[in-house]
């Protein structure tokens, strides 16, 4: 009797303080899975090689989770990640010395944090619903992205692409930088503003109450997505080496689907970036299942699509049969 | 909107920016505004106005509802009506009832997802999307082959009554059934019910669940219906058709004054809605815009009225 009672209470415990468990155990399914139809996944070459895929979704996905926390959403980063990538191509070439890296980088990281910004008045100061607003500047930003580059095109510096595809002491760069993102979440978590976040997105009245600026706070939390977004796309041109006006527009409901996955809760105030990036991870994984597995090409998307709504369906449908049972 | 104490009905300030848009056409671009091209701006609008039917009904079924998937369904019942009725006027009604019938299952599914697994609208039409894409890419296998059945084309092309063509008459007796199935059965009662609030829409008898699903399986009808419409105007069939109606048509829904929170809203708004982004798009071509400036335009029109129309009511 008494090993059963102490038993319980823990597992609640331990599940509702580490929201990403069913999103690792997904993970390691599925990296099963893909071991059996690919034996070489963890050789260096092939981790390389899907981690150079991974990380700009996977960097989306951060920027998504944290506006989601704060109990909004975010249906524009993957065109403001078109946006900066298109500003960043056109300010590139082969040739581009170190200062006009950084200067394409800091501009393109400035107007994915305009961008996002201007979401956040939107939704903050004119009260706007995020759902349909974000919806409404995403043709915005890709109106912007088809003006500055009409065609896909353009160069970046070799450096640039060798530097992403390095493996600094047999561990890919991209990993690293997974690393990097983590670390600068928790410390994100430390400061004033990861509290406000997780308050804003469990109760927004409640942390109005306490004294919480919750336009402001709003304002923020969506100019951090855009800023996230530019970084995403940072990492996506270093990764195609090339610009492309409609590149982002796939990422949008990916990085959704990598929220979903990772545990966060779509209401907010529940879940963090790590479970994203484990969603990520889920996700790019899957897709090579589905290529190695012989699926068809035509019928590729709908197997691709029917895993998606799965998974979406899948938080649902635990709690749906806990409420039956 | 109030002028002088009266409140007036957003379907109304919606007509009114129509006709000053057209005539704003008119002013801008010799030839815009006559009689003609009233009429195709209509017809056009009757395309939207269908598809966003459904969309109304589910924005007014509230619970941040929004139907994403509504652009692939189109496209979807548009390829069943190419390939099955395949140029044969007496394939028409059995492709109509299968193109009707897969509206139906997708929005059926999207209904179950959102009300059972409670999956938030927003994704589980965005996620269908994706699915009925599949399903088109699978069958078709990149193939595009059929023919618009002719009887289809005439009836939405051709003059049936002055010069007007027979789908504008269509669209207006579908506005009236709309209005009809809205305001005056008890499934439109219990709508507006859920949209305004759920819970106690629950108390007071309604079975929340199962009108959310009907709304959904009709909208995505609804968009099937829209998708073998365009069809009898293109006559051809390509994998993105629905998308350019999938914006405008939450668009034409929010114009219309049909509020986003759920509760409120009515046919008539969406049929003034699709007037206004109708021309509005066309305004765009006439002047020779490019896509990029088209869609910039489109989304900052989109935001300006949201903010007259859609701003929240509480923090």
């Amino acid at each position: 009797m008494n090993l059963e009672i102490i038993r319980r209470p823990f597992n609640r415990y331990f599940l509702r303080h580490n929201p990403y468990l069913f999103a690792l155990f997904l993970l390691l399914l599925s990296l099963i899975i893909n071991y059996f139809l690919q034996p070489n996944l963890f050789e260096l070459r092939v981790l390389n090689g899907n981690m150079r895929i991974f990380l700009p979704l996977m960097i989306l996905a951060a920027g998504q989770s944290i506006v989601v926390l704060g109990g909004g959403i975010d249906l524009s980063v993957g065109t403001i990640v078109s946006l900066v990538n298109a500003v960043l191509i056109t300010n590139l070439a082969r040739e581009s010395g170190p200062a006009e890296i950084l200067w394409a980088i800091a501009l393109g990281l400035g107007i994915g944090l305009l961008a996002g910004a201007f979401n956040g008045l939107c939704v903050a100061y004119l009260r706007l619903q995020p759902i349909v607003t974000t919806y409404a500047t995403s043709f915005i930003y890709s109106g912007l992205a088809l003006y500055i580059l009409p065609r896909p095109g353009g160069a970046i510096p070799a450096e640039l692409a060798r530097l992403y595809r390095s493996t600094p002491a047999s561990i890919p760069f991209t990993l690293l930088m997974v690393v990097l993102l983590l670390v600068i979440w928790k410390v994100m978590r430390a400061t004033r503003f990861g509290t406000f976040l997780y308050a804003l997105g469990g109760d927004a009245e409640a942390s109005f109450t306490t004294g919480i600026v919750v336009p402001r706070m709003r304002l923020l939390i969506y100019a951090v997505s855009g800023g996230f977004a530019a970084l995403s796309a940072v990492a996506l041109t270093l990764s195609t080496s090339t610009g492309d006006p409609r590149i982002g527009e796939s990422m949008t409901l990916d990085s959704i689907v990598a929220v979903v996955l990772g545990g966060t809760r779509l209401s907010g105030g529940y879940g963090g970036i790590a479970g994203s990036i484990i969603g990520v991870a889920i996700l790019g994984t899957i897709r090579n299942i589905i290529s190695f597995a012989n699926v068809p090409t035509w019928w590729q998307t709908l197997v691709d699509a029917v895993i998606i709504v799965s998974a979406l369906a899948g938080p649902g449908l635990i709690k749906l049969l806990r409420r039956r049972a | 909107m109030t002028i002088r104490g009266y409140k007036l009905p957003a379907p109304l300030i919606a007509l009114t920016l129509a006709v000053l848009l057209f005539f704003l056409g008119g002013v801008l671009r010799s030839g815009f505004a006559n009689w003609e091209q009233a009429v195709n701006i209509v017809r056009l609008a009757a395309f939207l106005g269908i598809i966003a039917a459904g969309q109304t009904l589910v924005i007014i079924s509230g619970g941040e509802g929004i139907d994403l998937s509504v652009g692939s369904v189109v496209t979807l019942g548009a390829l069943i009506m190419f390939r099955i009725g395949d140029g044969s006027n007496s394939m028409i009604l059995p492709a109509l009832g299968l193109a009707l019938a897969a509206g139906g299952i997708i929005g059926l599914i999207n209904g179950l997802g959102i009300a059972f697994v409670r999956i938030p609208p927003l994704v589980m039409t965005l996620g269908m999307t994706g699915v009925v894409q599949g399903v088109i890419l699978g069958f078709t296998q990149g193939v595009l082959d059929g023919e618009t059945p002719p009887l289809l084309s005439t009836i939405i092309t051709r003059p049936i009554i002055g010069r007007v063509p027979g789908i504008v008459f269509f669209w207006l007796i579908f506005g009236l059934a709309m209005w009809l199935l809205i305001e005056r059965t008890s499934y439109g009662k219990k709508l507006f019910a859920i949209g305004t609030n759920r819970v106690a829409a629950t108390l007071s008898g309604v079975r929340v669940n199962r009108e959310i699903i009907i709304t959904y399986a009709l909208s995505g009808l609804l968009a099937a219906l829209g998708g073998v419409i365009v069809l009898g105007f293109t006559d051809i069939v390509f994998l993105n058709l629905g998308n350019r109606y999938l914006f405008p048509s939450i668009a034409a829904v929010v114009v219309g004054g049909t509020v986003l929170a759920g509760g409120q809203g009515s046919y008539w708004g969406t049929m003034s809605g699709a007037l206004v982004l109708t021309l509005l798009t066309s305004l765009l071509t006439a002047l020779q815009f490019s896509e990029a400036i088209q869609q910039m335009a489109l989304g900052v029109i989109l935001l300006l009225l949201l903010s007259i129309y859609g701003r929240q009511r509480t923090n």
